[in-house]
């Protein structure tokens, strides 16, 4: 088959309007890895499992690997680049640093984004509601316990 | 810089300071963090370089096949293809990859892509490479491949039947490698017993830990030099360069590797040096950067899979009061369609020979075959996580026949506190540990004392509650002398790590390691480390993030694998760190007037004078005199260079071939773990309603880090007993290929995690410290413990599978007696 031509997508990303022309099959995580060089979300699978991806477009989580860029023309995207302005950690980052929820980090871009997700939409999550919340993200390293209590310390205003 | 390094006759003074604090055993914030959480990370699909072309594997739809014809002339007519790589070609410009096993089994030929002939689904068969990822793909649609499809091996049991197909027809009756144990006098065993229970068959599923980022590299080649960097997230970079070096006929000064952050390892990312070859070759004949990121259906379908292992003819020789004496069985490990790690797999069991208990009489016939599967690889617990759980199913097979207790028949047999250092059947020296306390410590994490109680409540509810033990050893800082016992004409043995720590001239202390972590904090735990010895904060310390192989930090063994970090690592740092000790204490003492080092001591980022604290110079004069105002420094002094380099080498010996016999790892970590189920006995359903887990790793230097190391191996082993499991169908394809059909725990399938540790301090390590982050696999024990258990009261079936999804335990529900045939006892 042969490649189809672009289409121009104007999208916000983390406050800014980008303009680019893009293959109109592009995924929407390889337009933020590799058009815009946001390398902060990541690709753990090809199936839309893992949730290394996610990303916030209108105020809902995504999964970018399940959303084609055009899809996302006329857009706000935030990433995990734009968590938190300049170099201040959201309370959730700060969270999962000083509970010890990540290990290698692959995951933990996504895993914030949902978080953050969650905490936007219900402040005061139940443990059994934060789980649901990040059950589209898979993490191979911790078990999720700590994952689990960050989430719940930063909902709650009890991070150091 | 003037004032502090030129007046070594006014020396600068500071206020007293409090002793510092000492920071091993403390949970300092990981340095690793920030990076991470900001998403800042560098992992290797981040590399990009100008011109970079991305790679694309055209594999095998067979899982044996003869290929008759290639034809890549289509791909390469599509705009943006840079070209391909065939197998053809790979075999012209490289050699077959050095095997490990002796012939017969190691005259097998690997390489980087397949030659003439297709052995498992996914077998890469082209390389295509291509501008974007999408094109590289739709070229590789256009490649065209015929095959004839082979005879397929898929039953391991079968595989070296006369008669079957071959695999490599080098390998008389597909058989990589075949070995006997026998430790103690099993025959004397077999006659002094009073009952001996016979176990037909127990089998060990093949699964693997999954990193959630898949395997993958960006290479570059400089053609000026003829040197590759290659920028991957192999996590044994020492092993890549010993199999790629004689691959492409080059020293390893031309294979530079280099890392930073890697997404999760578990041993699945050691045998990437296949690939890497390939990559090697494109990124020279193309001149350009190629990237490779493996496709998470390809990481399922043809990356390192755990071995799949069957147990048959156990037999288990029992006293009347419940002391086991050994156990004799035949072993057969499927390591797949090619032999990247293996057959180290077939000794380094041996390394937990008895298990966790006293048995001395071991007899043990191990054959090693190869079938039409994916090749097999290390897989967190590589090796002794299957015989580990052969031991407890023994342990729970005999309580149940005998009708002894499960925790009674356990503190009986378990090897004693007091017996440490405790040598094993085989010469393996258990460095400490006190199994019975840690199992204690497991039963008071679920609530023992009430579990009939419970087993009550739960019967009220319609439910099955069952209760179960996983009792494991993790370990680590291996003798790599093990592979003369599987191959007596290899030149192996030790081990060893690297690692430098410098202060230089702004009085910055640097590390840096020959470890490749993928989540194990070994930034923080080193500067930890460096931070007691020179008495600063880990704030004070920078610990380059990751790995690179020009960094003269790399040592024959470096990489991070088989828990080993806290012995080998922080060995080699505690080494670095004395050393610079040493020098700034021998600058110190110079410009301070002392006579000896033994006068100054090193305090707050001071070296100053005992006798006379407020007498002190900065570790930044130190440095800035060393690098920059030398002329200053007597002439004796002027070989100090503050940048010390130290390669830890444990105290290993070389194993005795013939008896197969010697110490094979320095440590051994414990781990006891306790679950409880409820099965649903209409359906099998189950759910975990506790769980426990207690580790015993002799000193922790970072007690946090430790537990998240305890709580992931936990959960993978969860995992690994309850839903994940490579399937194969009858032509050889695999039926669960990505994390749709593999299925490894969410948030919400994990049960209630509590943990637990004691310390029992290795006596044998710099630091009492122990490898620990494989955990033994003791959840797989467990789960299959407290099934059988919940059971017991439904025909008593026998567990003898280590993959127990709901459907299996229906099937022990429905047709117990089946299970039942596979144990008989003789009372004697």
């Amino acid at each position: 088959m042969e490649p189809v031509a672009g289409q121009r997508i104007s999208v916000e990303v983390n406050g800014e309007r980008q303009e680019r022309d893009v293959e109109v099959r592009r995924l929407l995580v390889h337009f933020l890895r590799d058009d815009l060089d946001l390398t902060g979300t990541h690709v753990g699978c090809d199936t839309g499992n893992c949730g290394a991806c996610t990303v916030i477009v209108d105020g809902m989580a995504v999964k970018s690997c399940m959303m084609l860029a055009v899809q996302a023309d006329g857009s706000s995207v935030q990433t995990i680049e734009g968590l938190a302005p300049d170099d201040e950690l959201h309370a959730l980052q700060q969270a999962f640093s000083s509970f010890h929820a990540l290990q290698c980090g692959y995951c933990t871009p996504g895993m914030l984004m949902s978080a953050k997700h969650l905490l936007d939409h219900n402040p005061e999550p139940t443990e059994g509601e934060i789980r649901r919340a990040i059950q589209g993200n898979i993490c191979r390293c911790t078990g999720y316990v700590n994952i689990v209590e960050a989430i719940s310390a930063a909902a709650k205003g009890e991070v150091k | 810089m003037s004032e502090t390094t030129a007046a070594p006759d006014k020396p600068i003074t500071v206020e007293e300071q409090e002793v510092a604090p000492g920071f091993i055993g403390v949970n300092v914030p990981r340095k690793e963090d920030r990076r991470l959480v900001q998403g800042e990370g560098v992992f290797v699909d981040d590399v990009k370089r100008h011109g970079m072309a991305y790679v694309h594997f055209v594999r095998s739809p067979y899982a044996h096949a003869a290929i008759t014809r290639i034809d890549v002339s289509r791909a390469l007519e599509l705009d943006g293809v840079y070209g391909t790589l065939i197998g053809e070609e790979v075999a012209a410009e490289t050699d077959p990859f050095f095997q490990i096993a002796p012939p017969p089994g190691g005259d097998l030929k690997d390489y980087a892509l397949a030659v003439g002939r297709v052995r498992h689904v996914g077998e890469p068969v082209v390389a295509v490479a291509a501008a974007t990822r999408e094109l590289a793909r739709d070229a590789a649609d256009l490649v065209e491949v015929d095959y004839e499809p082979l005879e397929t091996v898929l039953d391991p049991e079968k595989a070296a039947d006369p008669g079957t197909a071959l695999l490599h027809d080098e390998v008389p009756r597909n058989t990589i490698w075949h070995g006997n144990f026998d430790y103690g006098d099993y025959d004397a065993a077999l006659a002094e017993a009073d009952k001996v229970v016979r176990i037909k068959r127990l089998h060990f599923h093949r699964f693997s830990s999954t990193p959630l980022e898949t395997s993958g590299a960006v290479v570059e080649y400089n053609r000026g030099t003829g040197q590759w960097t290659i920028h991957s997230n192999n996590q044994f970079p020492g092993f890549a360069i010993i199999m790629m070096g004689p691959a492409l006929k080059v020293g390893m000064d031309k294979l530079r590797f280099v890392s930073q952050d890697i997404g999760g390892g578990f041993g699945n990312k050691i045998c990437t040096h296949v690939q890497l070859v390939a990559m090697c070759l494109l990124a020279r004949k193309l001149n350009r950067a190629v990237n490779w990121t493996e496709w998470r259906t390809d990481q399922h379908t043809a990356n390192s899979h755990g071995n799949e292992r069957v147990f048959l003819d156990v037999e288990v020789p029992v006293k009347a009061d419940g002391t086991l004496l050994g156990f004799k069985t035949r072993m057969i490990d499927d390591c797949g369609a090619y032999t990247r790690y293996e057959p180290l797999g077939c000794i380094i069991w041996a390394q937990v020979t008895p298990g966790c208990y006293r048995w001395r009489h071991v007899r043990v016939d191990f054959t090693q075959v190869c079938t039409n599967k994916s090749p097999c690889g290390p897989n967190r617990g590589y090796s002794r996580m299957q015989h580990l759980w052969f031991t407890e199913r023994i342990i729970d097979i005999v309580a149940r026949e005998l009708e002894l207790d499960p925790v009674e028949i356990r503190k009986r047999n378990y090897i004693r506190a007091d017996e440490m250092p405790y040598e094993t059947p085989n010469g393996c020296v258990y460095d400490s540990g006190d199994y019975a306390r840690c199992l204690d410590e497991a039963l008071k994490l679920v609530g023992y004392e009430s579990i009939e109680e419970k087993r009550r409540d739960a019967e009220s509810r319609g439910k099955l509650l069952g209760f179960g033990i996983g009792s494991t050893l993790d370990s680590g800082t291996n003798n790599f002398g093990q592979s003369t016992l599987v191959n007596p004409e290899l030149q192996f043995s030790g081990n060893n790590e690297v690692a430098t720590v410098k202060l230089d001239i702004f009085g910055e202390i640097v590390v840096t390691l020959g470890t490749t972590p993928q989540g194990q904090s070994h930034e923080t735990t080193a500067a930890q480390v460096v931070a007691d010895i020179l008495h600063v904060s880990p704030g004070d310390v920078t610990v380059r993030a990751g790995h690179d192989s020009y960094w003269n930090s790399h040592a024959g063994f470096s990489g991070t694998y088989a828990s080993q970090f806290a012995v080998t690592g922080l060995g080699a740092v505690k080494g670095a760190t004395d050393k610079l000790a040493g020098e700034i204490k021998q600058i110190g003492a110079a410009v301070l007037g002392a006579d000896s080092t033994d006068e100054v001591e090193l305090e707050g980022g001071f070296v100053r004078r005992k006798d006379n604290p407020e007498a002190a110079l900065p570790f930044m004069a130190c440095g800035a005199i060393v690098n920059a105002n030398n002329a200053v420094l007597p002439l004796e002094l002027r070989e100090i260079t503050l940048n010390c380099r130290y390669v830890y080498v444990p105290p290993h010996q070389l194993p005795d071939k013939e008896r197969k016999y010697g110490n094979l790892t320095l440590t051994y970590a414990n781990q006891i773990h306790a679950c409880v189920v409820e099965v649903d006995p209409e359906t099998g359903v189950y759910e975990i309603v506790d769980y426990g887990a207690v580790d015993d790793c002799g000193t922790r230097i970072n007690p946090q880090i430790v537990e998240g190391q305890v709580q992931g191996a936990a959960a993978q082993s969860i995992g690994a007993a309850t839903h994940e499991t490579f399937l194969y169908d009858e032509d050889g394809n695999l039926l669960t290929p990505n994390f749709y059909d593999y299925h490894v725990p969410h948030a919400l399938d994990m049960p209630p995690l509590r943990t637990a540790s004691i310390e029992s301090p290795s006596p044998f390590t710099p630091l009492g410290a122990k490898g620990m982050g494989e955990g033994g696999g003791a959840g797989l024990s467990a789960v299959a413990s407290a099934l059988q258990d919940a059971l017991r009261g439904s025909g008593k079936p026998i567990v003898s599978d280590s993959s127990n999804p709901y459907h299996r335990v229906w099937e022990l529900l429905r047709n117990p007696e089946q299970s039942r045939e596979l144990v008989e006892v003789e009372n004697r």
